[in-house]
């Protein structure tokens, strides 16, 4: 284990804070909505037995619900690796279901008129949501909209919320729930195991190429309300999917704890990709798990961008199970003042002749952090497997904070490893060649930001590498003094 | 509208060091004026501190742009005015291609509410590309990343042909570049030159000035002008080399 901490000093005694007045007035507003079921706050076997009961689950699914809650209460915070800001988390105080009790829309006509308005507010342009080839938009803890096209369905494409799918497709869904990311494998997959709640639920069956990508936007729309979704897309043999994330939430003051776990299941010779852009408010605790398992010649691509949240935790990562499969995790961070993102990969080598490749980009703004964390492993008895991890950093501020925890067991001489890791700042020199060409300090931040990560942007569908350009434009503006 | 810019008796320090001092040079459109000198008598100080460089402090005098002192301006409000630095070593942006910078450059310059209209921004990037002779792939490429030096001031002469600056400095031009990038930069120049373009034209070599021909020229000694002619002066300063200015001219 190799451990760098490259936080650079202040030039000067004078370290006030140079991140004042971020407009994050993009995700700040929000409207009413009438919760028909509220679990109310805190965390007990009554609230779980709730959440099931109200959401009318098989017996087996109560019993997982509950073992679950055992496996959180037993676990202590990963504190000792991880950000002591977990004990600030006040478990009593979150509220863990809320539901407009609405089922999921078929039609955009019959969607209230109110939600509209936060989708119009969250910029989602007309003729995208026209194109898109599925929409399951989750507001709060269920789908306010879902509308699976016709092509889509046609080809045998499941695309449903995870309540729906448990009760229509039950076998698909107990095959693979909690086998990629088991119930005990970290407290926080724990916590979302019990009190899980929406997500989505994809099937391709074998031979399906999915040609647009289904998409899903999440929100949170009250105060102390934990999000727990959970995410399952098995795509099967030969098939491909495409799958995007988005989220922006609202500001609040108090925090607010979001925790999803995702898993995804690539059989033989399939290809998942799941990309993901969220700009959280700067008082959420964002602590996902996200993993997937690849058979033999699959691919699993994981894209993820990290924008806002107080403190994000994630490392989404590949099984390695079958021979020739291949695993990818390019990611982005983005930390502004008083934000941690501490984000990475993981990679599990267990077949032949498996790749890997992780490219990690972080940028930290002002008093913000950034900390990447990276497993690969390759035991010694494998053959011909191979690893690419690259991680750069962008500091843009004197007292801005990177740190590198990369660990890369690779045992056996006939597999292969490299590793690459910068650290930069932005330099004077090439924001004054900016601003003589008249940008002013924050465009030119701004455009070296963008630049920086600009390689990895582009492996993003065009409306999110817009996005991610405008969200980055947005935290930028108030980089500067 | 032709232009002014009038440097009156200016003094530049870096730190507690004094580079400029008490310098005063006129340059108005259509002219070019060529600053000759050795290394380190403060030629690029002047440049840079025309254009706002924070590590460059005036501490005297002033720089007046059509009569309006910009002492107090910032380093995009001096270029927005129209005032343009080709820089000596300009700064590698990687990730961000040549078209999308300059199309933020040229954004600035508009006016409020202003938009800049993406067809006939090409339009005229292409034009310009056409008369500089650059290839239509430049401009895809990241600004200045593993440039060679004749691409580098090439892109910087291609920045200032879109910002159509007022007045431009030219802050050795010539350095790093072979005698065929110096013919073609130089004629990129001269075909910017006209009657709305001042330029400052900063030089170590007198070879500049055989392809870019200088209505003026001073020769620069330890922060000051020491002596002004046309570009006879160039030729003579070339014959005669430095040592002749600081024997006959700073002494006397």
């Amino acid at each position: 284990m190799q451990e760098t901490d490259t936080t650079l000093l202040p030039a000067d005694a004078a370290t006030e804070n140079p991140v004042v007045g971020i407009d994050q007035s993009a995700g700040n507003f929000s409207y009413d909505v009438k919760y028909e079921f509220d679990a109310g706050s805190g965390l007990s076997e009554r609230v779980v037995e709730y959440i099931s009961s109200v959401k009318k689950e098989a017996p087996w699914i109560r019993e997982f619900r509950l073992n679950a809650l055992k496996t959180f209460l037993s676990r202590p915070l990963p504190t000792h690796w991880a950000t002591r800001d977990l004990e600030t988390i006040d478990f009593s105080k979150i509220r863990y279901y809320l539901s407009s009790g609405q089922k999921p829309k078929r039609s955009w006509d019959e969607v209230p008129a109110d939600i509209k308005r936060t989708f119009e507010r969250l910029g989602i342009p007309e003729q995208e949501r026209k194109f898109l080839a599925g929409v399951e938009a989750q507001f709060d803890s269920e789908a306010a909209y879902s509308n699976v096209k016709e092509a889509v369905s046609k080809q045998g494409v499941i695309f449903l919320n995870s309540s729906e799918a448990l009760k229509e497709h039950p076998e698909i869904f107990r095959r693979w729930f909690g086998k990629v990311i088991p119930t005990g494998d970290n407290k926080f997959s724990a916590l979302n195991s019990a009190v899980f709640s929406g997500g989505s639920f994809i099937y391709v069956p074998p031979g399906v190429k999915v040609a647009h990508p289904l998409q899903a936007y999440f929100r949170i729309n009250a105060e102390n309300f934990g999000q727990f979704e959970r995410t399952l897309i098995i795509v099967d043999e030969g098939s491909e999917v495409t799958y995007m994330e988005g989220c922006t939430a609202p500001k609040f003051s108090t925090s607010t704890l979001h925790s999803a776990v995702v898993e995804l299941v690539a059989m033989k010779g399939a290809k998942i990709q799941y990309i993901t852009v969220q700009n959280w408010a700067s008082n959420v605790f964002n602590l996902v798990t996200k993993r997937g398992l690849a058979h033999e010649a699959s691919e699993i691509k994981w894209i993820d961008c990290n924008i806002g949240s107080r403190l994000t935790m994630k490392y989404p990562g590949v099984v390695l199970k079958g021979r020739k499969s291949r695993g990818e995790v390019i990611s982005i961070a983005l930390a502004n003042d008083g934000q941690h993102q501490d984000t990475g990969a993981k990679m599990v080598h267990a077949a032949d002749e498996t790749t890997s490749n992780i490219i990690a980009k972080s940028i930290s703004v002002g008093q913000g952090r950034s900390t990447y964390r990276g497993l690969v492993h390759i035991p010694k008895h494998l053959k011909g497997c191979k690893n690419n991890t690259e991680c750069d950093a962008l500091l843009i501020n004197t007292n801005s904070r990177t740190d590198t925890y990369p660990a890369i067991t690779v045992r056996g001489a006939a597999n292969r490893s490299q590793h690459e890791a910068s650290v930069s700042k932005v330099s004077e020199e090439q924001i004054f060649y900016m601003r003589q060409r008249g940008l002013t300090e924050g465009q030119a931040m701004s455009l070296s930001v963008n630049g920086f990560i600009n390689d990895l942007a582009r492996q993003f569908p065009m409306e999110y590498s817009v996005e991610l350009k405008r969200l980055i434009d947005l935290e930028m503006e108030g980089s500067v003094g | 509208m032709p232009s002014i810019l009038e440097i009156a008796n200016l003094h530049v320090s870096i730190g507690e060091k004094e580079i400029v001092k008490g310098l005063s040079l006129t340059i108005k459109s259509g002219e070019i004026h060529a600053v000759m000198g050795p290394n380190g008598t403060g030629k690029s100080t002047l440049s840079k501190a025309i254009a706002g460089h924070p590590d460059y402090t005036v501490t005297g005098g002033d720089i007046l742009l059509d009569g309006k002192s910009i002492l107090q301006m910032e380093p995009d409000e001096r270029a927005r005015a129209g005032l343009f630095l080709a820089f000596q070593y300009p700064s590698e942006i990687p990730g961000v291609s040549i078209a999308n910078f300059l199309r933020a450059a040229v954004q600035s310059h508009m006016g409020e509410g202003e938009e800049l209209d993406a067809t006939a921004y090409y339009k005229r990037l292409y034009q310009k590309m056409d008369l500089l002779k650059i290839d239509r792939k430049f401009t895809s490429r990241s600004v200045n990343e593993g440039f060679s030096g004749g691409e580098k001031k090439r892109c910087e002469i291609l920045q200032m042909a879109m910002l159509e600056p007022k007045i431009a400095m030219m802050d050795e031009t010539d350095s790093g570049l072979d005698i065929d990038a110096l013919r073609i930069v130089s004629a990129g120049v001269n075909e910017l030159r006209g009657p709305n373009l001042g330029v400052l034209l900063i030089t170590h070599y007198q070879r500049l000035l055989n392809y870019i021909v200088p209505d003026y020229v001073h020769v620069m000694w330890d922060g000051r002008i020491v002596k002004s002619g046309d570009k006879s002066l160039a030729l003579e300063l070339e014959s005669k080399g430095y040592d002749w200015v600081k024997k006959e001219l700073v002494t006397a």
